[in-house]
C-alpha cells in the first residue's frame, strides 16, 4: 500500500504542477506582465509539452526509439483541419470544433499508429528507429500530394491536383498539397493547451501504472525473462505505441488550429528529432523532466534572438553542454557532489519518488 | 539527481521568463546616428523585417535582410523621415514565424517588410491582420498570402512587391508563342514548392489556350538532386523549350545534366532562375543561351541599379540577387507611402495600417525601384509592374 | 536504352551513398552509435573542397587531400570533445549529442560560408562517354564514383581482415570489455574509426559535390540521411552491407523516379526499405543476433 500511495502522491503533485503553473501563467497574462513573444509561445509550448509526454511513453517506458512522432503529429493536423473546415458552417462554438477535431485527429491518428504500429514492433533498436523514420517520411510525402476540398457536397479528395474538384457554390479547398491547409481558423487557446496536457497526463500516467504499463516496463527491463512469465511483449508495446499515437494526433490537431496555414513540410525527421531531444533531455521515462525540458527548450531560441546571427549555433552549444552535463560521469559526480552538501543540509520534508518513474535505463 | 536538475531548470525557465517580461518595459535604443528631426517627414519610424536567415530557405531572407538594409543605411544618410530596422529570423516555419513577429511587435514595430517565404507569410498575415498592422512582402507570391478563413482578400493588410505566380506563369507561356522559341515544350517544376507548382498550374493552362504543346511535364521535391530522368524524359519527347518555374540551384543542376547528355533546347525560366551567374564557381557558359523573365537584373545598366549592386557588393561580398533588390524596393515603398501619409514615430501600428492601406491602394502612389519602374498597386494587394524578358550571352544577361 | 541509362544514373547515386553509408556503417559498427553528424562532415568535406579550388587554385587532387586531412581532424575532434566523456551513457543520449553536432556544423557553415550556395565545378576531367550511336550516356563522375566505391569497400574490408588496427576494431565491435582486457586501447580504437569514417565522409563530400554540384550549410542533411537508411538497408555494421544497400538505395531511387512517380518517390525508397527489413529484419547482410538470457 505504501508504494501505491506514493506513487498517487507523484501523478497528483504533477497534475498541481502543471495546474498551479497554469494560474500562474494566466494571471501574468491577464494582468497584461507577458510579453507578445512568450504569449505567442504559450499554445506551441503546450503542444510540444503534450508530444514529450506521449513519445517519453514509447522512448522512455517502453524503450523504443521512435523517428516518427512527428508523423503521427502530421496525420492529426491534417485530419483535424479538414473535419473543422467541415464543420465550420454547421453553427458550433469554436470550443466544441476543436475538441471534436482534436479527437478525430487523435483517432485517425491511432489508427495509423496501429496499422504503422503492428509490422514495426517485430523489429528492434535501431531498426526499429529507422522504420518509424521511414513511415513519418511516408507521411509526410503523401500529405505532400494530398488535394482536400470541401464544399455543400461533402468532402472530396484527390492525390493529383485540385482542378478536377468542381466544387459547388462556396465550396473551398481545405488542403492544397504542397501548400497545404490555409485559411484555418484559429480556435486554439492556451486554456485548451492546458487541458490537454492533462488529458495527456492523465492517460499516460493511467497506463504506466495500470498492469499493463507494469508489463511494458518489465518487458522493456529484460524482454527474454517478461515473455517467459508470459507477458505478450508485442502487445504491450503495441499498446503504448499507439496510446502515443492517439495523443500525438490530438496534439497536432491543436497545433494546427493555432496557424492559420499549416504544411506537411512542418512535420518532417526534424521535428520528430525535437521531440526526441525533449524526451532525453528530461530524462528517459521522467514525465515531468519532459515537460520542463519541452517548455524550456521551445522557449529557449526565442529568448536568444537577441544574439541574432549566433542563435541557433548557440542553441547547439547549449544542447550539447546539457547532454554532457547531464551524462559525463566525471560532471556528474561533480555536482552531485555539491548538490548533495546543499541537499543534506536543507533536507526537503516530502521528497517525492527518488529517481522518477521508470528511470531505469538512465 | 534527476530531481536536483529538474529544479536549477525551473529556475532557469523562471528566470528566462522574467527576463523576457522584463525585457519588455526597456526603451527602444534610439537610433544612434540619427539627425535631428527635420522639417519635413521628422522622426523615425520602426520598420521590422521577417525571414529565414537560418536554415535550408536562408539564403532568401538573408538576401532581403541585407538589400533592405542598403535601403535604410541610404534613407538614414539622407534626413528627413528616419527608419529603424530590424530584421528577425524565422527559419522558413510558420510557427517561428509568428513568434519572430511577435518579438517584433515588443520592439514596437509600426510596419512589416515580409514575410520572405509563402507559408510562414500566410501565418503572420492571420495575426497582423487581427492586430492591424501593415505588411509588404517582398517575394511571398502566391496569391495566397491574402486568403484568409473567408478566402482569397480577406487580409487586406498584406501587400506584395513581387509578381504573383500565376501572372508569370501567364506572362511566360504568352512569350514563348509570341516569340516563337519552339513547338515543344518541357516543364520542370517543382511540385513540393507552392511558388512552383503556381507558376506551372496557370502557364499548363494558358499553354493549352494558345495551342502550345506540352509533350513533356515533370517534377521533382525539395530533396531531389539528380535530375538525370527529369531531363532524359524532356530529351527523348523532343522538347525544343524547356520551361523552368524553379529557383536557380535546382536549375544549376539541371542545366548542367542537360549538358552532360548533349541536349541543348532553349531553356526558359522566371524571376527564380535570377542568381544562377552569380552562384559562386558557377560555369556560366552552361547558362548560354537561357532565357528568363525578371524584373530584376544586376547588370542593368541604369543608375539606380548600378548603385545598389555596388553598395551591395562592398557591403556583403555578393552580388545582390532578385531577393535583395525585392528587399531594397519594399523599404523604399514603405518610406514613400509613410511620408505620403503622414506616419512618424508617434503613429500607432493601426493607424499606420489603415493609412498604408489607403496610400498603397489609392491608385496615385507609385514607386520606382531596382525592380521596375512606376509599382502601383490595386486594392488586392497586387503589383503592376513590367518583367524583362533577358538572355544570358557571355555570362552576361542581356535584354530580348 | 533508357533502362540502361536509369541504371548507369542508379548506379552513379547509389555509388555516393555507398561511401557514406561505410562511414556511417564503421562507426556504429565500432562505437556503437549513430553518428547524425556525419552527413555534415560531408558538408564540411565539401567545402573545403571548394575553398581549395576556387579561393587557393590548388589542382582538385590536392583539394580532395587537404578535405580529407580537415575532416579527420575534425572527426577525431568532435569524437573527443563531444562523444567520448559519453562513453557508457545511454545511446540515446549519444545520438542526441550527434544531433547537437549536426546543428552546430550546419549553422557555423552558415556563418562562415554565408547562405549563398555555391556551385562546385567538378573533380572529374573526363568527358562524358557516349555509347550505342550516342544513345547511352556515362558521365566521368559516375565512372569515378563507381570505382571509387569499389575501391574503398575492398580497402575496407582487407583493412579490417589483414591489419592490426582493423582486427583490435573488430574485437571493439565484438566485446568491448574483452577488448579491453586484451589489452586494446579502445579510446584510440573508436579515435581511428572516427578518423577513417570522417576521410570517408570527405571523399563522399566531393563525389556528391561533383555529380549534384551545388553546395550550401543544408547540403550533407538529407545524404546523411539516404546513407543511414542504406546502412541499416544493408545491415548496419556490415562493410559489404553498406556498399550492396547503397547501391540498391541508388537503383530503387533512379527508377522510382523515372517509372512510378517522382512526387512519391521518397516515398517509394522508405516502404521497400520497410518491406526487406519486415522480411529480414536485420537487413540484407546483417548479422542475426542471438540472445543471451
Amino acid at each position: 500500500m505504501k508504494k501505491l500511495s506514493k506513487n498517487t502522491v507523484y501523478n497528483l503533485s504533477t497534475y498541481g504542477i502543471v495546474i498551479v503553473a497554469y494560474l500562474i501563467v494566466q494571471g501574468i497574462v491577464l494582468a497584461g506582465g507577458l510579453s507578445n513573444q512568450i504569449r505567442g509561445q504559450l499554445v506551441p509550448i503546450c503542444v510540444y509539452i503534450s508530444l514529450a509526454i506521449s513519445l517519453n511513453l514509447v522512448s522512455g517506458v517502453s524503450g523504443e526509439l521512435s523517428l516518427g512522432h512527428a508523423g503521427f503529429m502530421s496525420v492529426g493536423a491534417f485530419s483535424g483541419v479538414i473535419v473543422a473546415a467541415a464543420l465550420r458552417d454547421s453553427g458550433m462554438g469554436g470550443v466544441p470544433i476543436l475538441i471534436i477535431s482534436m479527437i478525430v485527429g487523435g483517432v485517425i491518428s491511432g489508427i495509423a499508429g496501429l496499422i504503422i504500429g503492428i509490422p514495426v514492433l517485430r523489429l528492434r533498436g535501431d531498426y526499429l528507429a529507422i522504420v518509424t523514420l521511414a513511415f513519418g517520411e511516408i507521411i509526410k510525402n503523401i500529405i505532400n500530394n494530398l488535394y482536400v476540398a470541401v464544399d455543400a457536397r461533402g468532402l472530396h479528395f484527390s492525390m493529383t491536383s485540385a482542378d478536377g474538384f468542381n466544387l459547388s457554390e462556396g465550396g473551398r479547398v481545405v488542403i492544397n498539397g504542397p501548400m497545404g491547409a490555409t485559411g484555418i481558423t484559429k480556435l486554439a487557446s492556451f486554456t485548451m493547451g492546458v487541458v490537454l496536457i492533462i488529458f495527456t497526463l492523465f492517460v499516460v500516467l493511467g497506463t504506466i501504472n495500470s498492469r499493463h504499463g507494469r508489463a511494458i516496463m518489465a518487458a522493456r527491463d529484460n524482454r527474454i525473462a517478461a515473455d517467459s512469465v508470459g507477458i505478450s511483449v508485442t502487445r504491450c508495446k503495441l499498446l503504448a505505441f499507439t496510446v502515443a499515437a492517439v495523443l500525438a494526433g490530438m496534439a497536432g490537431a491543436l497545433y494546427a488550429m493555432n496557424y492559420s496555414t499549416v504544411a506537411a513540410k512542418k512535420f518532417d525527421f526534424n521535428t520528430s528529432i525535437l521531440i526526441l531531444v525533449f524526451v532525453v533531455l528530461g530524462g528517459m521515462g521522467n514525465i515531468r523532466g519532459s515537460i520542463i525540458a519541452a517548455a524550456i527548450l521551445t522557449l529557449l531560441p526565442e529568448l536568444l534572438r537577441s544574439v541574432a546571427d549566433y542563435r541557433m549555433l548557440v542553441y547547439a552549444i547549449v544542447l550539447i553542454l546539457v547532454m554532457l552535463a547531464r551524462n559525463s560521469t566525471v560532471l556528474k559526480n561533480y555536482i552531485n557532489n555539491v548538490v548533495n552538501g546543499i541537499v543534506s543540509r536543507i533536507k526537503a520534508p516530502f521528497s517525492g519518488r527518488n529517481g522518477g518513474k521508470g528511470g531505469a535505463s538512465e | 539527481m534527476k530531481k536536483v536538475i529538474s529544479i536549477l531548470l525551473v529556475v532557469l525557465l523562471m528566470a528566462a521568463v522574467f527576463t523576457a517580461c522584463g525585457s519588455k518595459d526597456a526603451a527602444p535604443a534610439p537610433a544612434s546616428n540619427a539627425p535631428a528631426a527635420s522639417d519635413s517627414g521628422s522622426g523615425t519610424i520602426k520598420i521590422g523585417g521577417i525571414g529565414p536567415t537560418t536554415g535550408a530557405a536562408a539564403v532568401y531572407g538573408t538576401a532581403v535582410k541585407n538589400g533592405a538594409q542598403i535601403a535604410v543605411d541610404e534613407i538614414n544618410a539622407m534626413g528627413g523621415l528616419q527608419i529603424e530596422y530590424k530584421f528577425q529570423d524565422d527559419e522558413h516555419d510558420a510557427e517561428k514565424s509568428v513568434n519572430a513577429y511577435n518579438a517584433l511587435k515588443d520592439w514596437g514595430v509600426q510596419m512589416i517588410c515580409g514575410t520572405v517565404t509563402t507559408t510562414p507569410c500566410i501565418a503572420v498575415a492571420a495575426e497582423a491582420n487581427s492586430d492591424r498592422v501593415f505588411m509588404l512582402t517582398p517575394s511571398a507570391s502566391s496569391p495566397l498570402v491574402n486568403h484568409g478563413e473567408n478566402g482569397a482578400y480577406d487580409y487586406d493588410n498584406v501587400f506584395q512587391l513581387c509578381f504573383t505566380d500565376p501572372d508569370q506563369g501567364l506572362a511566360s507561356a504568352q512569350y514563348i508563342v509570341d516569340h516563337d522559341l519552339g513547338k515543344k515544350v518541357a516543364i520542370i517544376y517543382n511540385n513540393a514548392d507552392a511558388y512552383s507548382t503556381g507558376i506551372y498550374q496557370t502557364f499548363k493552362a494558358k499553354a493549352a489556350e494558345l495551342n502550345l504543346e506540352v509533350v513533356s511535364t515533370t517534377t521533382f521535391t525539395d530533396d531531389t538532386t539528380d535530375f538525370s530522368v527529369q531531363v532524359a524524359d524532356a530529351q527523348s519527347n523532343g522538347a525544343d523549350v524547356v520551361f523552368l518555374p524553379i529557383y536557380y540551384e535546382p536549375a544549376a543542376l539541371i542545366l548542367r545534366q542537360a549538358k552532360s547528355i548533349g541536349y541543348a533546347p532553349v531553356f526558359f525560366g522566371v524571376d527564380g532562375m535570377d542568381g544562377i551567374l552569380t552562384l559562386e564557381g558557377f560555369d556560366a557558359s552552361l547558362a548560354e543561351g537561357v532565357m528568363l523573365l525578371t524584373p530584376f537584373s544586376a547588370d542593368a545598366k541604369d543608375e539606380r541599379t548600378a548603385s545598389f549592386v555596388k553598395k551591395y557588393t562592398e557591403a556583403f561580398g555578393e552580388t545582390p540577387n532578385q531577393f535583395a533588390a525585392d528587399g531594397y524596393d519594399v523599404i523604399y515603398a514603405l518610406w514613400n507611402a509613410a511620408k505620403a501619409a503622414g506616419i512618424n514615430d508617434k503613429t500607432s501600428a493601426a493607424d499606420a495600417c489603415e493609412k498604408l492601406i489607403a496610400t498603397f491602394s489609392g491608385g496615385s502612389f507609385s514607386v520606382d525601384g531596382v525592380t521596375g519602374a512606376g509599382m502601383k498597386w490595386s486594392k488586392e494587394g497586387t503589383v503592376t509592374k513590367a518583367p524583362k524578358a533577358v538572355v544570358i550571352q557571355n555570362g552576361v544577361y542581356v535584354g530580348f | 536504352m533508357s533502362v540502361l541509362n536509369n541504371l548507369i544514373g542508379g548506379l552513379s547515386l547509389g555509388s555516393v551513398y555507398a561511401i557514406i553509408a561505410l562511414g556511417y556503417t564503421m562507426v556504429y559498427g565500432i562505437a556503437k552509435m549513430l553518428n547524425f553528424a556525419h552527413g555534415d562532415v560531408i558538408m564540411i568535406g565539401g567545402y573545403m573542397c571548394f575553398c581549395a579550388m576556387q579561393y587557393l587554385g590548388l589542382p582538385p587532387v590536392v583539394g580532395i587531400l587537404i578535405a580529407m586531412v580537415v575532416c579527420t581532424v575534425l572527426g577525431v575532434l568532435i569524437e573527443s570533445l563531444a562523444y567520448r566523456p559519453l562513453r557508457g551513457a545511454p545511446s540515446l543520449a549519444v545520438l542526441i549529442t550527434a544531433i547537437g553536432v549536426s546543428y552546430y556544423l550546419q549553422n557555423a557553415a552558415l556563418l562562415i560560408w554565408s547562405s549563398n550556395p555555391k556551385s562546385f565545378t567538378s573533380v572529374v576531367a573526363l568527358e562524358p562517354i557516349q555509347l550505342a550511336a550516342g544513345r547511352l550516356t556515362v558521365t566521368g563522375e559516375a565512372i569515378v564514383t563507381i570505382i571509387a566505391a569499389v575501391v574503398i569497400m575492398t580497402a575496407l574490408t582487407i583493412f579490417t581482415s589483414r591489419t592490426k588496427m582493423g582486427k583490435a576494431m573488430r574485437a571493439v565491435s565484438e566485446d568491448r570489455g574483452a577488448a579491453q582486457l586484451m589489452g586494446i586501447n579502445i579510446n584510440r580504437t573508436i579515435s581511428m574509426t572516427f578518423a577513417i569514417g570522417a576521410a570517408l565522409a570527405a571523399i563522399a563530400g566531393v563525389l556528391y559535390c561533383s555529380a549534384y554540384p551545388t553546395l550550401s550549410p543544408t547540403t550533407g542533411s538529407l545524404p546523411g540521411i539516404k546513407a543511414f537508411t542504406a546502412a541499416v538497408f544493408g545491415g548496419i555494421g556490415s562493410i559489404p552491407g553498406a556498399m550492396l544497400g547503397g547501391i540498391l538505395l541508388g537503383i530503387i531511387e533512379i527508377f522510382s523516379n523515372a517509372y512510378i512517380s517522382t512526387q512519391l518517390s521518397d516515398a517509394i525508397v522508405f516502404a521497400v526499405l520497410i518491406i526487406v527489413l519486415l522480411i529480414k529484419p536485420t537487413g540484407l547482410l546483417g548479422k542475426k543476433i542471438r540472445e543471451k538470457v
